[in-house]
């Protein structure tokens, strides 16, 4: 089915599926049981899972397949959003002009950018983007204020020209008058699911975004993409060039990045400079590698894992813990709590840092190597075959082109 | 003429902290062959070290006056720091006022501990993995360590004072022969620019002039042999490694009163320092120094308003911009050898 294979269509189906179904499964724990903090079924932040899952499989395309290792992502992610609010601003609210001038205006501007830094390999190719995506933050702060609006951010307000829309229309981004932050709540056996128009524009998108990848990943194309990451010198002296297939790779990513940029603002028509921070491209790095780089499934599970956790562990105060740890004596109560407050709440980036570092060191191949060892070690148990399909997950190679 | 002077020496004192974080990343570069991310955190460490020393001098202890009034008619709370009790009030404020001079001699075992601690704890088993896990291991790190820095230190500056013998500026204008009050420069940022020509003439000294500088030499130029030749390499790297850490500690400890430290100032310097390597080039140690200072002057000459009015904003990326130019026209930077990280 749509050029996918049988075994491929199953698991582009599986996805499909568990993406419809996100608000049921983030949503495991009935209201007023001691585990309601632990859901996350609510369309902010579930659509923030869809959009960073897009983001990271852009990155994955790049970083994953070709080994490039880009900092400075988030520039793209940035320029989508001005060019989407822009869009709001001038155009209309309807999301689908924004969206589409974001992936146009980031493609052209990340073909800019990658034409430059491709010139380079290995840690250069990493320095020149972060540089480049440093650049653009800055000016976005400084002398672009015109277009950017500086540090307030640029936002949507009722005096917008906003040619396309009549004046009765909606003062949100919609999806041809279904507003994006409208949504439908059910309220069944003490659950609260809320279905929501934006997560589910998302999540279609999310989901396309993932057949694409899926198409590149099994694609000639793709092939060329991980030769390049393999043994670049090899493909040289086969008499290719690899310069074409890594731009087209990094014009590719930079358009998800955008599309993701988009996405953001239709759902918080509001666009700032700090999310082109360096800091912020380091993100979606660890996204990535986290929920395993080079293949298909990891990067989103590495956004969605990273976005519920940091909400969950954001909620997390000492009274919180005061109350898990009553059992315990007042005295190793507070020390137990002193302790784990270290790394909640506040102290979130810490424990991601930590995880981030242990990941990297232990399990290089993210979630996925660690699933796909458990799944090994059950299969030993039972039948001596470890029958992996290495076209799913491919070998976890160095990860840069040197 | 005198806006020139001026600007030129502004950008001494940040070209400093730029060569003196470059020359560590590059000697860690050049002997373990490392791409250290957590460099910059090593620097806010540096810094946040005479934060602490200041605190512990400001220890106080509190006694409650009798004979004077607070504004609510309590007896007053008098906080008086303990080393002005231990060494009598004129010597322990002068202990206090010295705090950020003192804090080089509490810093320098803290640095190389962390430093060791580092690389055998954590780099050690990064050799042998490519380039890019080195950089995401170390940015994990970096993140690590400014968290926790946070978490005791809070988000906000901390104001942390020079000596007062150092509050005020110098005049070169009068010594040059121009107007009084056209060229001052605070003579912290001059005694800044002095102890980072002290420290960088220091390593080189060390790394010419000792037996052990003269092995970790070779053993940059050809690792193999070293160890061929029955000399443990890996035990001087790691002491290499340590005093990188060290000299990066420094650079934060006197860069504390000039800017006021927060848990992201690392971060903010490790971008540049990476520029300033690559336009060195990449395993140079003069280069890293040369650029360092390069670098400095040119940001500060790029912030003049007249640089400013022909080319709005060129202060903000003029670092960058320089550092993709290199990298585009000349990989190896402006010392770089030939045929070293040159792709």
């Amino acid at each position: 089915m749509l050029g996918l294979n049988k075994r491929d269509t199953k698991f582009l189906i599986i996805v499909i599926l568990l993406t419809l179904f996100t608000p049921f499964l983030m949503q495991p724990f009935s209201e007023n049981s001691a585990l309601a903090q632990f859901n996350g079924g609510y369309p902010d932040l579930m659509a923030k899972v869809a959009i960073f899952g897009i983001f990271a499989m852009g990155f994955n395309i790049l970083f994953g397949l070709t080994g490039y290792l880009s900092f400075g992502h988030a520039a793209f992610l940035g320029v989508g959003s001005y060019a989407a609010v822009w869009m709001f601003k001038l155009l209309t609210l309807n999301v689908f002009p924004a969206i589409i001038l974001a992936v146009i205006l980031s493609a052209v501007f990340s073909l800019l950018i990658g034409y430059i830094s491709l010139r380079r390999s290995g840690i250069y190719f990493s320095i020149l983007t972060l540089a480049m995506a440093e650049m653009s933050y800055r000016l976005a702060y400084s002398v672009l204020t015109p277009l950017t609006n500086g540090e307030t951010g640029l936002q949507v307000r009722p005096n917008d020209p906003r040619i396309l829309d009549s004046a009765t229309s909606a003062n949100y981004p919609n999806l041809f008058g279904l507003e994006l932050s409208s949504s439908y709540k059910w309220d069944v056996l003490n659950h609260v699911f809320t279905f929501n128009v934006g997560y589910y524009f998302c999540a279609v998108i999310a989901i396309i975004a993932f057949y694409i990848s899926m198409r590149i990943f099994r694609s000639p194309f793709g092939l060329m993409l991980r030769a390049v990451k393999t043994n670049q010198q090899r493909m040289n002296y086969t008499g290719l060039n690899p310069r074409p297939y890594t731009l087209a790779a990094f014009v590719i990513s930079g358009m998800y990045a955008g599309l993701a940029g988009g996405l953001l603002a239709a759902m918080d028509p509001l666009a700032g400079a700090e999310r082109m921070q360096w800091t912020a491209s380091g993100e979606v790095v660890i996204m990535t590698i986290l929920g395993g780089a080079g293949t298909l499934l990891g990067p989103v599970l590495g956004a969605g894992s990273i976005k519920y956790l940091e909400n969950i562990f954001s909620k997390i105060n000492e009274n919180v813990l005061h109350d898990w740890f009553s059992f315990l004596p007042t005295g190793l109560q507070d020390a137990v709590v002193w302790v784990l407050s270290r790394f909640t709440g506040e102290g979130w980036a810490l424990t991601l840092g930590l995880l981030f570092m242990l990941v990297v060191t232990f399990l290089p191949g993210g979630l996925v190597e660690g699933g796909q060892r458990l799944v090994r070690l059950f299969r030993r148990r039972g039948k001596p075959d470890g029958g992996d399909d290495p076209q799913h997950h491919p070998d976890p190679a160095p990860h840069v082109a040197e | 003429m005198d806006q020139i002077i001026l600007q030129f020496i502004n950008g001494l004192d940040k070209g400093s902290a730029y060569a003196l974080i470059a020359l560590g990343l590059t000697l860690i570069f050049g002997t373990l062959g490392v791409v250290n991310f957590a460099h910059g955190a090593l620097f806010m460490l540096g810094a946040f070290c005479a934060v602490t020393l200041q605190r512990i001098f400001t220890l106080s202890a509190e006694t409650i006056d009798p004979t004077q009034k607070d504004f609510l008619g309590n007896p007053l709370v008098v906080k008086t720091p303990y080393v002005e009790l231990w060494f009598g009030p004129d010597m322990g404020a002068s202990v206090i006022h010295w705090s950020v001079p003192l804090a080089i001699l509490f810093a320098i075992p803290i640095m190389l501990v962390i430093g060791y601690a580092m690389e055998r704890g954590l780099i050690k088993h990064f050799y042998k993995r490519p380039h890019a896990d080195q950089i995401l291991v170390t940015f994990g790190l970096a993140i690590v360590l400014q968290e926790i820095i946070k978490q005791f230190f809070g988000a906000n500056p901390i104001p942390t004072s020079a000596p007062p013998v150092f509050a005020g500026s110098f005049d070169f204008g009068v010594l040059l022969g121009f107007d009084a009050n056209t060229i001052i420069y605070p003579y912290w940022r001059m005694i800044y620019f002095l102890f980072s020509t002290v420290i960088i003439a220091a390593v080189f000294a060390f790394l010419r002039f000792t037996t052990f500088g003269m092995v970790v030499r070779a053993g940059m130029a050809d690792r193999e042999t070293v160890g061929l030749l029955g000399i443990d390499i890996d035990k001087r790297f790691t002491i290499m490694f340590a005093l990188a850490a060290v000299v990066a500690g420094l650079a934060g400890v006197m860069y504390a009163p000039i800017n006021s430290p927060n848990y992201h100032m690392g971060m903010d310097f490790l971008v540049l320092s990476f520029v300033v390597v690559v336009v060195g080039g990449m395993g140079s140690l003069p280069g890293a120094i040369l650029a360092g200072y390069l670098l400095g002057v040119l940001e500060s000459f790029a912030s003049m308003n007249a640089v400013k009015e022909i080319l709005p904003g060129i202060d903000q990326i003029v670092l960058y911009l320089t550092a993709i130019i290199i990298l585009l026209v000349r990989p190896r930077g402006l010392m770089g050898k030939r045929g070293v990280m040159e792709d």
